[in-house]
């Protein structure tokens, strides 16, 4: 039987020679991974059920992203908690502050995700992987426990999805507007319980960071897992940041699909998700009216990576952010803050009137460093715009490419350099 | 096992941003977490829920952020089952993990009404609206699952096994 790329990796990690869509199967796990939110559940459901022991230190990935550096007393206590956790297991992939970064763009950027991997995280974004071939979603505080104490998972083999992506994108045309455009054209359930699989030429014209980014997404229409092929650039990608064997699988060519679409990246523009689903999406050309906004934000897993700062930078240079507009630039590593302060991105977004943090995943949802008052509207190249996720229940989050971002901020209404 | 009580009724693609909000994300207290659940939506749930009552919605219930805090805070405030046509992947699996019942049903989830009295019986799947008469037959769950929810949650079938 013709099996998905997805399909592939699972029937390889369950030890089964093939597999079938809704097929109920147990796989091995190359990684585990949660962060200062999650984490705590799991690590005390571990301990109420007396399950002491780890079934591989190298292969758990903590990361305190979210409430850190610790914005009040009770998120300094789940910090300790995962903190002394980590050290008690003698845990090798433990992320400090100073050292940590946001989770999924951090655990590529150490080389701890590379392809034909199966990974699970405590975390809903963590089908960013896929962007390097490897099978990774996202799951609760309880999967990760029993993941942490088994090694194992189980799963449902989902039917897939398959995007084929042609042509080349404009300038300042992204990743974040193509998986905007997807999720605008199948809606937020469009791939629920389903995999994402992208193919086609045109996925040579994306570079890792567009990927990144719409893997990232593909929760947002629903879907299991989004999963790109490994081409020679994924293969430079991982042979640069890890020393991890790397497996490739690809589709059968005979693979069936629930539904095929082509995507011509000439023909993307600039798209914009209104309040308050990530569906809710129109074109830069759609909006007819000014819509002045409070604040704009350029970070998170989905869009705080380097190329999305550089193109944030070429847009703000020499320029100033809008009256009474909060410009707020999130690295999402401490590496790519070094890099952003090295190539001047930094000095651009200070001299514009923006404020440059630490990495933190902080505003995304509304947890400190940019929460929004009654009323106010915030464009954000984070990943949801739902009821209240940045603050107070009627505010409103306008989601977009960091190109969109940027020129807003300068504007002070939604705009587009193109 | 049955389940029994009124309906709190909404519809598609209730969040879990709205079930919990993240501002509360800094406690992992059940009960803490329940004295918040659905405030984003619904400001009257904490104060209107029983022990016993059922949620019912459309598309798509639970869906974006995986936290788990979602239905613990559901499960912590009393409610005895989420009925709706479709689950967001993650919320359905931290439901079964953590022994909250869900079920699946289009034609409940369309035709029942806010503040009906329904009662589940999970062995059979069948969902009676005692306020209407009207009954209806849910999606039982495969014979894996169930034995994850017999076993009241995913680390007890592991401890167990």
């Amino acid at each position: 039987m013709a099996m998905t790329m997805t399909q592939k990796i699972l029937a390889a990690h369950a030890g089964l020679d093939s597999v079938v869509a809704g097929q109920l199967i147990e796989a091995d796990l190359d990684l585990v991974l949660g962060n200062d939110i999650t984490s705590p559940v799991a690590i005390k459901e571990m301990e109420k059920m007396n399950l002491t022991e780890i079934f591989d230190k190298d292969k758990i990935a903590l990361v305190p992203d979210h409430f850190v550096p610790n914005k009040d007393i009770k998120s300094a206590e789940h910090c300790k908690c995962v903190r002394e956790f980590a050290l008690k297991n003698k845990i090798t992939n433990y992320f400090e502050v100073g050292r940590m970064g946001i989770e999924h763009a951090l655990l590529p950027e150490k080389g701890l995700t590379v392809a034909g991997d199966v990974i699970i995280g405590a975390d809903s974004h963590t089908c960013t992987y896929g962007a390097l071939g490897a099978f990774s979603t996202g799951v609760g505080s309880t999967d990760m426990a029993a993941g942490m104490a088994t090694g194992k998972a189980w799963f449902k083999v989902p039917s897939a999805i398959k995007f084929n992506i042609v042509g080349k994108p404009s300038k300042y045309i992204s990743g974040k507007d193509l998986i905007l455009h997807i999720i605008g054209m199948i809606g937020v359930d469009g791939a629920l319980y389903k995999s994402m699989e992208f193919v086609g030429e045109g996925i040579k014209n994306l570079t890792m960071d567009d990927r990144f980014t719409v893997a990232n997404m593909a929760i947002e229409a629903g879907a299991k897992n989004g999963i790109f092929p490994v081409d020679d650039l994924a293969i430079a990608y991982m042979k640069e940041h890890s020393k991890r064997d790397f497996k490739i699988y690809e589709a059968d060519e005979d693979a069936e699909y629930d539904e095929e679409y082509t995507i011509d990246l000439s023909t993307i523009r600039p798209t914009i998700a209104f309040p308050h689903l990530p569906e809710n999406t129109k074109t830069i050309d759609e909006i007819d009216e000014k819509i002045k906004i409070d604040q704009v934000v350029i970070g998170s897993c989905t869009n705080g990576r380097i190329e999305d700062l550089r193109t944030a930078a070429e847009i703000l240079k020499g320029r100033t952010v809008a009256d009474n507009l909060r410009l707020i630039v999130i690295p999402a590593t401490q590496s790519i803050y070094l890099q952003a302060i090295a190539e001047g991105l930094v000095n651009i977004f200070i001299e514009a009137g923006g404020v440059v943090s630490t990495p933190t995943c902080g505003p995304c949802l509304g947890g400190y460093m940019g929460v929004l008052a009654k009323g106010e509207k915030c464009v954000s190249t984070t990943n949801r715009n739902f009821v209240g996720r940045m603050g107070d229940v009627t505010s409103e989050i306008y989601l977009a490419s960091p190109a969109v971002a940027a020129e807003s901020a300068v504007k002070g209404y939604i705009a587009s350099p193109v | 096992m049955k389940a029994c009580g009124k309906v709190f009724k909404y519809g598609d693609n209730v969040d879990t941003d709205v079930i919990i909000p993240a501002r509360y994300l800094n406690s992992s207290d059940p009960a803490e977490l329940a004295t918040h659940c659905m405030e984003d939506i619904d400001k009257d749930f904490v104060k209107n829920v029983k022990k016993g009552d059922i949620i019912v919605a459309t598309k798509n219930f639970g869906c974006g952020s995986s936290r788990e805090h979602a239905p613990i805070s559901i499960k912590a405030s009393g409610v005895s089952c989420v009925i709706a046509e479709t689950f967001a992947r993650i919320f359905y699996r931290n439901s079964i993990n953590i022994g909250l019942p869900i079920m699946e049903c289009k034609e409940a989830s369309i035709a029942i009404n806010n503040g009906d009295e329904v009662e589940v019986d999970f062995d059979n799947g069948i969902i009676y609206d005692k306020t209407t008469g009207e009954s209806f037959k849910g999606q039982p769950f495969p014979e894996f699952m169930q034995k994850i929810i017999n076993a009241e949650g995913l680390l007890n079938k592991i401890k167990n096994s």
